[in-house]
């Protein structure tokens, strides 16, 4: 008998009772090369103290597909050695003693076609709270293209929404109205209405906003669409408000979607909170109704943020580009929440690339050929103001939309003014980029010399200019020192 | 009323020299620069006339200049824009859309409401000539 602990038994030692290491049940092999066809996970692990690496990578990737803790004859009845998943690489992290990347490979018949909760009750139904591991996080994953053509993936794209919205060539702009809890109906129209006059593209609801006792959802998406239509016809332009469907059943999310149809919105949006399937279900709702798709990110920072343990938000984006989202916040790099600008600039290459190349400066660790899945537009959403402009048209380009709740609402000549204030930032600065300036290093001046002409700009500049919110962030790449933006 | 369609309509209208690096922008890319003219801004109309095809084979800036110009003489009170499309996959979409020319008295949009049934409204706009 072979009793190597990193070395699979084969023949019938393998089948007596009792345990057996995971590496002996085969389920480590050092010389595997994955697949086209194979789906591949990349793991953080932390092992307990005197648990050896390889062993806990191989406990990973038996965990994640058929193993138990001990030997089952029953195996024998399958083709049991293509169910298991393959630990093939393990890496210890740079400068990270105790933990390491360890690389596991999935047969392409151990998922379900088109079913995020069947992937993720694989990949992650198990592991995360198994004993000879300290910590582990899900960093990457790579999905094979036959695996992605199971998928109909986000309902609209950023293409077909561009086309709709008859909005090309900078970024989108938009506003969560504010306070978020508390204003009637009639006044949370108000909010709406000035700052889609004002220039902004949409207004949002909140993660929170549902059907409290101060405002009924039909009360909100009555006065919404009122709103919405009347700055349409104020401005020629196409505009719209993210009305929040997130209910307590789907039963009341359909109800509450079929509504804002009847009343001619453009999108609709849902909480990352309601869940793999009812995000999958409305998603084909809004294909299936000419609706554009708003993912609130609500609750990721549970699981996403701590770099030992949870699963990164860049796989999160993966998930969701397949399971059909149009819009998904994906972090502003500069404003008040988490998130280091390259980190967040791997998020956005996930939701925009068809094609992902690898590049671990970004926290992307596989080349990920999207097979056409329409693309997701990610939001920029949290703490930002026109003063960052330039860093933010800089960081993430033109297909994004950058919203300004606070730095809409909150300016000192009012809503109208606050939106005017962004609008006149973002075309002075697009204008400027396309002929040729460098505006990472010259925005402050385009900015002043625009606010010369424009009294709420000017204000805005004088309000928030100098508001950085520079900390050390959690969530960094392990291969460059990161630093933070500042002005 | 200024109509707000378009990457600049928030800005002072673009000189020729400004509309011109635009287009220089747009020719870097490998993008198509097309015009189109209407006096319908209304926000669903989304087929203007074209002022030609888009102009696929263009090096040179002054080329849709001179196509700018002539579109302006034939429809001078009209809205004239330029837009640029990319032909790669992925994209196979317009680019980039600004307003070049507005007529002297911009027309205003009007805002129709019928009742559906409770509080529920349809809303329609149409275009208020002069």
């Amino acid at each position: 008998m072979n009793t190597d602990a990193k070395t699979e038994i084969k023949g019938k030692e393998r089948y007596k009772a009792g345990v057996l290491k995971y590496a002996q049940m085969g389920y480590w092999d050092g010389h595997y090369e994955p697949k086209d066809t194979d789906l591949i996970a990349l793991f953080r692990i932390t092992p307990q103290e005197g648990v050896d690496p390889i062993e806990a990578a191989a406990a990973v990737a038996g965990e994640s597909s058929t193993a138990t803790w001990t030997v089952v004859w029953t195996d024998r009845l399958t083709a049991c050695d293509q169910y298991r998943a393959k630990a093939y690489r393990v890496d210890p992290v740079p400068g990270t003693p105790g933990q390491y990347f360890c690389y596991v490979a999935y047969d392409l018949i151990l998922f379900e076609e088109g079913s995020i909760a069947n992937l993720t009750a694989s990949i992650i139904g198990n592991v995360f709270s198994f004993k000879p591991l300290k910590a582990a996080r899900l960093e990457d994953m790579r999905f094979p293209v036959a695996y992605c053509k199971t998928f109909k993936g986000p309902p609209t794209g950023i293409v077909v929404e561009r086309e709709r919205l008859d909005k090309f060539g900078k970024p989108l702009l938009g506003a969560t109205t504010k306070p978020k809890l508390g204003l009637s109906g009639k006044n949370y129209g108000r909010v709406v209405y000035e700052g889609l006059k004002g220039g902004l593209d949409f207004m949002k609801d909140d993660e929170n906003i549902n059907s409290q006792p101060f405002m009924h959802w039909r009360d909100r998406f009555l006065y919404c669409m009122e709103a919405v239509n009347k700055a349409t016809a104020e401005t020629g332009e196409i505009k719209g408000h993210y009305l929040n469907i997130t209910a307590g059943t789907m039963e009341e999310m359909y109800r509450r979607a079929e509504f804002a149809k009847e009343l001619g919105s453009v999108i609709v949006m849902v909480d990352l909170i309601v869940g793999w399937t009812a995000i999958q279900s409305i998603s084909e709702w809004c294909r299936q109704n000419d609706m554009i798709l708003h993912m609130h990110r609500a609750g990721h920072g549970t699981y996403t943020r701590q770099k030992n343990h949870g699963i990164s938000f860049r796989v999160i984006a993966k998930w969701l580009r397949l399971a059909g989202v149009d819009h998904l916040h994906c972090g502003t790099a500069v404003g008040k929440l988490e998130g280091d600008p390259l980190t967040v600039q791997g998020y956005y290459n996930v939701c925009r690339e068809t094609r992902n190349e690898v590049d671990l400066q970004r926290g992307i660790f596989f080349e990920q050929d999207w097979a056409d899945i329409k693309k997701v537009m990610p939001v920029a959403s949290g703490g930002i103001h026109a003063g960052q402009m330039h860093q933010l048209l800089d960081l993430f380009g033109d297909d994004v939309v950058l919203q300004f709740g606070g730095g809409t609402i909150g300016h000192p000549m009012g809503i109208q003014a606050g939106a005017t204030a962004n609008r006149v930032a973002l075309e002075a600065m697009v204008l400027a980029r396309n002929e040729g300036r460098d505006i990472a290093n010259e925005g402050p001046d385009i900015l002043r010399a625009a606010a010369k002409w424009c009294k709420p700009l000017e204000a805005a500049l004088e309000t928030w200019g100098n508001i950085t919110f520079n900390y050390t962030s959690t969530d960094t790449s392990d291969f460059v020192p990161t630093a933070s933006v500042s002005m | 009323m200024r109509i707000t369609q378009g990457c600049f309509s928030f800005l002072p209208d673009l000189s020729d020299e400004q509309i011109s690096a635009q287009i220089e922008y747009c020719l870097g890319r490998e993008w198509a620069v097309g015009i189109e003219y209407t006096d319908d801004p209304h926000p669903r109309n989304t087929y203007w006339e074209m002022w030609g095809h888009p102009m696929f084979d263009l090096k040179d800036p002054k080329g849709a200049m001179m196509e700018l110009d002539e579109c302006r003489k034939a429809h001078c009170d009209s809205y004239i824009r330029i837009n640029a499309f990319d032909s790669s996959r992925g994209f196979e979409t317009v680019m980039m859309s600004f307003i070049v020319n507005r007529p002297k008295d911009e027309p205003k949009l009007h805002m129709t409401r019928t009742d559906v049934h409770s509080r529920s409204q349809t809303y329609a706009w149409d275009v208020a000539r002069r």
